[in-house]
């Protein structure tokens, strides 16, 4: 019994289940915020790839967010209706300015490298806010239509909340999945041996900058990946999404949930959102709150807070 | 096989090697002995491409290599095993293997033949490096760079800070990997490589100041008082 509980799967398996079955049992109003925050999730792991793998602090995945976001509802209002097509051209299009973005950013390290992907970011965010025309300025992209899905011919759409739940629920597994084939592979290993000490990696042969930029490329096509979807659930493309507040969303929850476990930053998403939903029943002023609620976490869970129940209760590493 | 050929090494405005040459041919160990602060471990620097030489020459396997980055001289055949026995802390020993990049058609020295080796190693295998005690993970060092599929062996200060059993031990090793490639050793212990080695150098303030066999370095009393405080 123990040995299934100790399962590396187990865990998420069980997760998965939950959250499918949870629209069952929970309120509409609630199956809105669990999508929320599986988005929020996807983002936030896809940077922890950077920050928790690669040792990498990125303070511009909200580009590659808004970037997702904008490309999905152009395409809608262009009348382009194929779901996978969607999808496929925004996480392309993130990969693509993150090729970029990268290119010129992974050269340097620690706080030198945040500061630029800020600088990019905001780049980002003026084009997005500026540029009447295409993005409709700060008012943003509003979507009329969203896509449908023809399953055994039949035509699903997206409008009610719960199958958007169930959207959501299966391109963010699927994104998981796919992100934890890779930090699990020969590749993942490398980029925790960068994150660890990137010269001792140029001497085991290890091409650094191309690796940097092959993990940014990476963590820019899935955060894309949750801006196109963040875009459909919200039914909206606004330039606050390319705004430095809103990169610093997945850094946050990141640190609350555990930049050390590959599931911490979905559960510091968690953790996010329900803080948010109490204390914004109190108070508008529920930034205040997280400001309180941060610093303990910083300072007791110094491994997150799920990095450090996991490893209370199993008393095992961080793999 | 590998020559190094009047180079002038800076760290910063500090100007280090001031024209070091040396040669490393095909079945030979040749150890660089000098004081601490005397240009070894810079000199070993410079050849695998981590600290540029401004000017001379190094060429390895008959390609210049002084201004190529320290990956792609490992991924030619350079193995390095840096000071302070720098593996990667956080990650097992196996791992530790695995991160090495090399030529994937000619493994000389796959992961089992690392652990059979090191046989020391094989019970650590899924044990973190930082761990292990300075001996083993020396031990980890050495064959990280083996999993490289090294030509040739650069070996930085390796028993610095181990225990005498530990150096003799790893004497031992490096003797039977002198029949897979050549080596060129760094080492302040001048007893240790002098012990193993068959050609030297010695090097002072950024030059080299006497070059010759095993049995010359030996018998010059002068160099070893003067340069080797043996």
């Amino acid at each position: 019994m123990m040995k299934l509980l100790r399962h590396k799967l187990f865990g998420p398996t069980v997760l998965a289940v939950l959250l499918f079955f949870a629209p069952l049992i929970i309120s509409t109003y609630s199956v809105m915020i669990l999508s929320e925050i599986l988005i929020m999730g996807l983002m936030a792991i896809s940077f922890n790839l950077l920050l928790g793998y690669t040792g990498l602090l990125s303070f511009g995945q909200g580009a590659f967010f808004g970037l997702g976001a904008y490309c999905a509802a152009l395409m809608l209002q262009a009348g382009y209706q194929n779901l996978f097509l969607i999808l496929l051209v925004g996480m392309l299009a993130s990969l693509l300015a993150s090729l970029v973005v990268g290119f010129f950013s992974v050269r340097l390290d620690e706080i030198f490298f945040a500061m630029i992907t800020l600088g990019f970011g905001m780049l980002f965010f003026s084009i997005a806010h500026n540029w009447l025309d295409v993005t409709g300025g700060s008012d943003g992209l509003p979507v009329f239509v969203l896509p449908s899905l023809s399953l055994l011919g039949n035509e699903i759409t997206f409008y009610e909340p719960t199958r958007m739940y169930y959207l959501v629920f299966g391109i963010v597994l699927l994104g998981l999945v796919l992100l934890w084939l890779i930090v699990h592979s020969p590749f993942g290993l490398i980029l925790k041996a960068m994150r660890e000490n990137k010269q001792r990696v140029s001497f085991v042969g290890g091409n650094v900058r191309l690796l940097r930029i092959v993990a940014f490329a990476i963590s820019g096509a899935f955060t894309g990946l949750a801006g196109v979807l963040f875009c459909l659930f919200n039914s909206m493309a606004t330039p606050e999404f390319m705004h430095w507040s809103f990169s610093a969303k997945p850094v946050i929850m990141s640190i609350i949930g555990g930049t050390g476990v590959f599931l911490g930053p979905l559960f510091g998403a968690g953790i996010f959102f329900v803080l948010e939903q109490i204390i914004i029943q109190y108070t508008e002023n529920w930034m205040l709150f997280l400001g309180i609620v941060l610093v303990p976490i910083v300072l007791f869970f110094p491994q997150g807070v799920f990095g450090t129940l996991r490893n209370k209760i199993f008393k095992q590493g961080v793999k | 096989m590998l020559k190094v050929k009047d180079i002038h090494t800076y760290y910063d405005d500090s100007y280090i090697l001031q024209g070091v040459d040396l040669e490393v041919s095909a079945g030979e160990i040749v150890c660089l002995l000098g004081r601490n602060g005397a240009g070894k471990s810079t000199t070993i620097k410079s050849i695998v491409g981590y600290n540029h030489p401004r000017k001379g020459s190094i060429t390895f396997l008959g390609q210049e290599i002084s201004k190529q980055s320290a990956f792609k001289n490992v991924r030619l055949g350079l193995g390095y095993v840096p000071e302070d026995r720098r593996i990667f802390s956080e990650l097992t020993v196996q791992e530790n293997f695995e991160v090495s990049f090399n030529d994937k058609t000619e493994i000389r020295w796959s992961i089992d033949d690392l652990f059979s080796t090191f046989p020391l190693l094989d019970k650590f295998r899924h044990r973190k490096g930082g761990e292990l005690s300075g001996g083993e993970q020396q031990m980890v060092a050495i064959a990280r760079a083996l999993a490289g599929q090294p030509k040739l062996l650069l070996l930085d200060e390796p028993c610095e800070g181990l225990a005498p059993v530990i150096v003799e031990q790893l004497g031992e090793i490096i003797l039977r990997l002198k029949e897979h490639f050549p080596i060129l050793l760094a080492e302040q212990n001048a007893h240790f490589a002098l012990e193993i080695s068959d050609r030297g150098y010695v090097i002072d303030k950024g030059l080299i100041c006497f070059s010759g066999t095993q049995q010359e370095l030996q018998n010059n009393e002068e160099i070893k008082t003067r340069y080797l405080s043996v």
